[in-house]
């Protein structure tokens, strides 16, 4: 149950000796502080059983003595409304299975926001847990002309309150000394509720079976539950729910509404804290300055040029930028393949290596540029505060289909990848709205189609000129970003049902980024998708080539389309006939979609393969057009008419058609179910689209 | 209680300040707007909106909140 610490008799200075958590709102500085006490020394793993992260990290005390830190997903407030604060406070409740509960909270509060700050630490307080107060960006507030009477805020709280700047590392000595303190002691105050209500909480906590210490904090959180939350109450059985609904009967008949009753006696406390410990001064700036860039940020006008602005800037790089890397990996993949198959005989090991395993790591890697850069722009847009501002200029169109504004920006980079889009959805806190910016995101015409429309364009109009190709991949495009609006209006109005989430917004002021958490996040990113999704990816890359690769035909002199034609992939692509017939699809076509189920960009050397046709690069595609033109079928009519090439773009706009993304759909929802549940979608999706396409152009007469 | 139609807080203007008097709202989406600072008694002032009219920023205890104007106009005010 415990963290494993290593034995003592080894290593006794690393023994840990304290187990601490970190709490805090979000926009805090939470993540610098806990990032400057752990450095690199952190682990990323998941609470079992939901998406939520869970990230400890080794720091030591002013001795020297090692302790664990826990980083509690960032909250207002300790009555859940979203996954990841239900998780913070089953730990602080100790009722979390794999967690056991800190020893002590570092509470991490915003001086310059303090009034709303302390909500969470009157919570914190009333939990019996030591907590020390880590009251960060102290200088902001002086700016603000907010001055704070330490002592009296000590004395107030009745805790260790360390004045920080955590961005300028001061604070941290005192902290660490702080949270070293032997014995520390529980908080000795916090809010007094009203005595009616404080009489119905003891009355319920004694029914509670958990330890004294919590059974106060508890029977308080349960009271506080509106109804439909405490029909979904799962840590109590039946008998403990009826008790608390009665409670709150008595409660709301004697005049004292359980819902605010808590949340006034605590803001009330707080008043006084805030009267007794802050002097308010002349203000000097900061919020004004913060005032005067929203008055161009969001204004009517500037506020969309901005927008508009730095979107194409981060598409741009991650487009663009992004290509010189990937390429020159690819090259470096291709050319250690290169490398293996001359220095290897011909055989199956050969070419599992190079087609199985190298390719399968070249499709992970390939992937790294354009996550560390979208990671590096998130990364300045949040920690500047605009990525609040973002969410609130697109809110109204994104309400529209039922999300809000922050799914924006992971659909938006789903442009140029889904990986990294589905792997930005992790700023929105809403459980369904996060699931079903997922669940769309790969509609999004990505980068990996360009290579399918490129050829399926050239094989419908040989001689197309610069604006019509244009005017077909815009089509594709607009296909993507109306089936992918379609379907989240569908998932939210049909599947996930039930209230719209409000919108609560923060707008923190805006602050310069720290650069080292940036790279920090970066890495830690990077790190993860390299070890969740590329095993997934690596291992199902091998699985396709097998299924391209065998069993092998009797003659050994066959040709790669022979051979192709004879394997399991080959004879899939014959068994899937039937099913893409409808869609004007043959079963060479059908080799082609199972090929590709590895990647999009993969069509286009299946079919090579398929067709038996030597491509040196990957833009030299004349020769395989032409092939692919001159295919007939079996009455003599062309295979590759209008309407099947406009078909299959259609059906590549809207297939998944790419395991990388079902590996990271996998990682971020910490199941099988949701990949799977999207494929089949996506592929249903892609069959109807290109039947449409199909039979319903020959309705009309087209070819 | 009072002869005059009551206010809500969707209906302030730019620069407008109120004094919020209760709430028109589902409990969860109440106790959200209260434990997020805007409790009753508490003052607050419409900051600007989006540029499509909607989300409004307000200003509470000192911090800015948007929230939609759905919501808003679940918050009774009365204006300072």
């Amino acid at each position: 149950m415990s963290e494993p610490a290593p034995s003592a008799a080894v290593a006794p200075a690393r023994e840990v000796t304290r187990y601490v958590a970190i709490a805090g709102n979000p926009n805090c500085g939470k993540s610098t502080i806990f990032n400057s006490l752990t450095g690199l020394r952190q682990k990323v793993g998941n609470y079992p059983g939901v998406t939520v992260e869970k990230k400890t990290g080794r720091f030591f005390g002013s001795h020297g003595e090692a302790m664990e830190l826990l980083d509690l997903p960032g909250s207002y407030s300790l009555q859940i409304r979203s996954p990841d604060e239900a998780v913070a406070r089953d730990v602080l409740l100790g009722r979390q299975s794999d967690t056991p509960r800190p020893d002590a909270v570092i509470c991490v509060v915003d001086a310059s926001n303090l009034e709303r700050n302390l909500y969470l630490v009157a919570q914190m307080l009333e939990l019996h847990i030591p907590v020390v107060v880590a009251l960060n960006m102290i200088d902001v507030a002086e700016k603000n002309g907010v001055v704070i009477d330490l002592m009296a805020l000590r004395e107030k709280l009745g805790v260790p309150v360390i004045p920080m700047v955590a961005t300028r590392g001061m604070g941290f000595v005192e902290l660490r000394q702080a949270i070293s303190r032997s014995p520390l002691p529980a908080p000795t105050t916090c809010a007094q509720m009203p005595i009616v209500l404080e009489t119905e909480v003891m009355a319920l906590a004694r029914q509670l079976p958990v330890a004294n210490e919590v059974a106060r904090a508890e029977a308080l959180l349960l009271l506080t539950l509106h109804e439909k939350a405490l029909d979904e109450v799962v840590h109590h059985d039946g008998a403990i729910v009826g008790a608390t609904k009665a409670a709150q009967q008595r409660l709301r008949a004697s005049g004292i509404d359980p819902i605010s009753a808590p949340v006034d006696a605590r803001y009330e406390w707080i008043g006084r804290v805030c009267a007794a410990a802050c002097h308010t001064g002349e203000s000097h700036s900061a919020v004004s300055i913060s005032d005067k860039i929203d008055g161009w940020l969001t204004h009517r006008i500037w506020g969309w040029v901005a927008f508009l602005g730095m979107m194409t800037l981060m598409f741009f790089c991650i487009f663009t930028i992004a290509q010189y890397p990937m390429d020159w990996l690819d090259g470096a993949c291709t050319g250690f393949a290169d490398w293996v198959g001359r220095h290897l005989p011909e055989s199956d090991l050969r070419s599992l290596l190079t087609d199985g395993v190298i390719a399968g790591v070249g499709r992970v890697v390939v992937f790294l540029p354009q996550i560390l850069i979208l990671y590096f722009f998130l990364g300045i847009l949040e920690d500047t505060g605009y990525m609040a501002r973002a969410a609130f200029i697109m809110d109204r169109m994104m309400s529209r289909v039922g999300l809000h504004g922050k799914s924006f920006i992971p659909m938006l980079s789903s442009f140029a990848c889904a990986i990294p889009g589905i792997m930005a959805t992790r700023t929105i806190e809403n459980r369904k709205d996060r699931l079903v910016t997922i669940l769309v995101a790969p509609l999004m015409s990505c980068s990996a189609r360009l290579p399918v429309y490129a050829l399926m364009i050239a094989v419908l109009i040989p001689v197309a000129s610069g604006l019509a190709k244009a005017g077909i991949m815009l089509c594709m495009y607009l296909v993507g970003i109306f089936a992918a609006f379609g379907m989240a209006w569908f998932f939210k109005t049909k599947i996930f049902k039930g209230e719209t989430p409000m919108l609560l917004l923060e707008m923190p002021p805006y602050r310069m980024p720290s650069l080292r958490t940036i790279a920090i996040r970066m890495w830690e990113r990077a790190g993860l998708f390299l070890r969740r999704a590329g095993t997934v990816i690596l291992a199902l890359s091998i699985l396709l080539w097998a299924l391209a690769t065998y069993p092998k035909p009797a003659d050994p002199k066959a040709t790669p389309a022979e051979a192709l034609a004879h394997s399991f992939a080959g004879r899939m692509g014959h068994a899937l006939e039937p099913a893409i017939a409808p869609l004007g699809f043959d079963w060479k076509i059908g080799i082609g979609l199972i090929g590709s189920f590895a990647a999009r960009e993969v069509f286009v050397s299946t079919m090579s393969i398929v067709y038996n046709v030597e491509t040196k690069d990957k833009e030299d595609t004349e020769s395989l057009r032409e092939s692919m033109r001159a295919e007939r079928r079996s009455d003599g009519r062309p295979v590759f008419t209008p309407l099947v090439c406009v078909g299959l773009m259609v059906f590549y706009v809207l297939a998944m058609q790419c395991i990388s993304t079902i590996a990271v759909v996998r990682r971020e929802t910490n199941s099988w179910r949701w990949p799977l549940f999207q494929t089949a979608y996506m592929t249903a999706l892609a069959w109807i689209g290109a039947f449409v396409v199909y039979q319903g152009g020959r309705l009309l007469g087209l070819q | 209680m009072s002869a005059e139609a009551d206010v809500f807080l969707d209906t302030l203007k730019i620069g407008e300040k109120a004094r919020v008097l209760g709430f028109n709202l589902p409990e969860e989406h109440r106790q959200r707007l209260l434990e997020m600072g805007l409790t009753v008694g508490a003052e607050c002032a419409v900051i600007r909106f989006a540029p499509m009219g909607d989300p409004i920023d307000i200003k509470v205890r000192g911090y800015q909140l948007s929230l939609r104007k759905r919501e808003a106009a679940g918050v009774r005010i009365s204006r300072l």
